[in-house]
């Protein structure tokens, strides 16, 4: 299991990719997905909702659990991912890639997140 | 008393399969490997290999050894012909279920053995319950829980796949029976048993002789497709053949009549006079259970996407009509399924307007009768 390099993460295993047009792309690491086991049903916020970095703001449910999604940052959703919604257990199989779950405007973010050195660090992969 | 978990004879190939490890009932056992979906697919369609040595073995011996089981349980163990196996119970006084069991009869007459096999969360109080019951027997209970290892091969393959290992008749072996003979060169009762709604069988070894049997099965069912099976799809396979699991459906709160298992009850026993432990109170349990029906076991279909777990609410119109006592997402029929107990009058299949409160939503329901799945033979 590797942790991309290009993304940062948050202690509570999402990960956030770099900004782009003032856009980022957020999703669960690899590490997160493996923990929850298969990932059976996705709630997604929906796009044009405001979220707010370390505040719930949607739900992950596996086989045995179900999880609150948490998001790194605080900004206005622009995009979810229908993909998951349908299939979610692409947040198992590609969750760096296909598994994205949303795209948030930024509008501030957290001072603590951290690089993927630090992040494999605290989650021991 | 030590708190660290106990590990079964194959923890070390569990690890090396690199197995997520969970700790149930005091034991370090393996709850997937990979996809627990994937695990119970090649259930249902090929075969899964289980390490169940969590399950506690007690022994019951001597010339008394039916006299006494046919007083401790609530089934008629006289009829239980040798190398078969029995589903049963066994109730405190007031007919509380402490646990369900499965006995199977190991000896001829004149030398009669029995094997109890308990649920791991209740081997002790089952074996407490045994000693203290056998007082004024002339038979003996026997804590054999570190004399096995269990293993089970389970799914429409293990047949084909034990029979490359075995030279005992498979064939002639009975759902529900088991036969002393070895496997891959180990001795072994070889069980046709399960928990999944499969064929399959389970293989009670000397601990010593799992690792080989493990491997030899491994290797034997490679072909067609068998692969090592955690907890967490033994869970979900037995679910979906409507099979209770103590802790869920079954409880010291409830008597079987109230679980709907009224029929593991013998009152017609010829031994001991018909008495038994917790006689009379099941004796009231079966009339309350004519007069006025108990909540009635009941599967439940998801139209929805969220799961159900233990302890959530049945509602109707608003008013909490049952309580979840297990649900997942069924694999096979792709949705999430639940059993709950319901009042009878919303215990119908088909019945309609039924919701389970997940997390404050009312999630709609559709009654079914159980199991969810049943295989075609």
């Amino acid at each position: 299991m590797s942790n991309p390099q290009e993304l940062r993460y948050s202690k509570e295993h999402e990960w956030l990719s770099a900004v782009e047009d003032g856009v980022a792309t957020i999703g669960i690491t690899e590490f997160a997905a493996n923990a929850l086991g298969d990932v059976v049903y996705a709630q997604l916020p929906e796009v044009g909702d405001t979220v707010t970095a370390g505040e719930t703001c949607g739900e992950l449910e596996s086989t045995k659990s179900v999880s609150d999604l948490f998001s790194p940052v605080t900004g206005e959703v622009v995009a979810a991912n229908q993909d998951v919604v349908d299939d979610p257990s692409l947040v198992n199989s590609a969750p760096f890639e296909g598994g994205w779950l949303f795209k948030v405007r930024v509008a501030e973010e957290p001072k603590d997140l951290l690089s993927a050195a630090e992040y494999t660090e605290l989650s021991g992969n | 008393m030590s708190t660290a978990p106990r590990l079964t004879a194959l923890d070390a190939t569990h690890r090396s399969l690199g197995a997520t490890m969970t700790d149930f009932a005091g034991w370090d056992m393996p709850l997937r490997y990979g996809s627990e979906r994937e695990e119970h697919t090649a259930v249902r369609t090929k075969a899964g290999l289980f390490d169940l040595s969590h399950m506690g073995e007690i022994t019951v011996t001597g010339p008394e050894a039916v006299r006494f089981l046919d007083y401790a349980l609530v089934g008629n163990i006289s009829t239980v012909g040798n190398g078969r196996a029995r589903y049963t119970m066994i109730c405190r006084e007031d007919g509380g279920i402490l646990d369900d069991l499965i006995v199977y009869r190991l000896g001829e007459t004149e030398a009669p053995e029995y094997m109890v096999v308990a649920n791991a969360s209740n081997a002790q109080v089952v074996l407490d319950a045994l000693t203290e019951r056998v007082a004024g027997f002339d038979a003996e209970v026997r804590d054999d829980r570190d004399a096995y290892a269990l293993l089970a091969v389970q799914g429409p393959e293990s047949g084909g796949i034990l029979a490359k290992l075995t030279d005992a008749d498979l064939d002639g072996l009975k759902y529900y029976a088991g036969l002393p003979g070895t496997v891959a060169g180990a001795p072994a009762l070889i069980a046709r048993t399960g928990y999944t709604g499969e064929d399959g069988f389970e293989l009670f070894l000397k601990p010593e002789h799992a690792e080989g049997v493990w491997q030899a099965l491994t290797e034997a069912g490679a072909d067609a497709g068998l692969v090592p099976c955690g907890l967490s799809c033994r869970d979900t396979l037995r679910l979906e053949a409507g099979m209770p699991l103590y802790g869920h459906e079954l409880t010291t709160g409830l008597t079987p009549f109230d679980a709907g298992l009224g029929r593991v009850v013998k009152f017609e026993k010829t031994t001991n006079e018909g008495r038994f432990v917790g006689r009379e109170a099941l004796e009231k349990a079966a009339e309350r259970a004519e007069a006025a029906p108990p909540r009635k076991l009941v599967g439940l279909i998801a139209e929805g996407r969220r799961v159900p777990r233990a302890g959530m609410s049945v509602v109707v119109a608003g008013e909490v009509v049952g309580e979840v006592t297990s649900g997942a997402p069924s694999p096979t029929l792709g949705k999430p399924i639940a059993m709950a107990y319901v009042d009878a009058a919303h215990a119908q299949a088909g019945t309609a307007g039924v919701g389970i409160d997940i997390r404050g939503t009312h999630e709609p329901y559709e009654v079914v009768a159980l199991p969810f799945y049943k295989r075609e033979k």
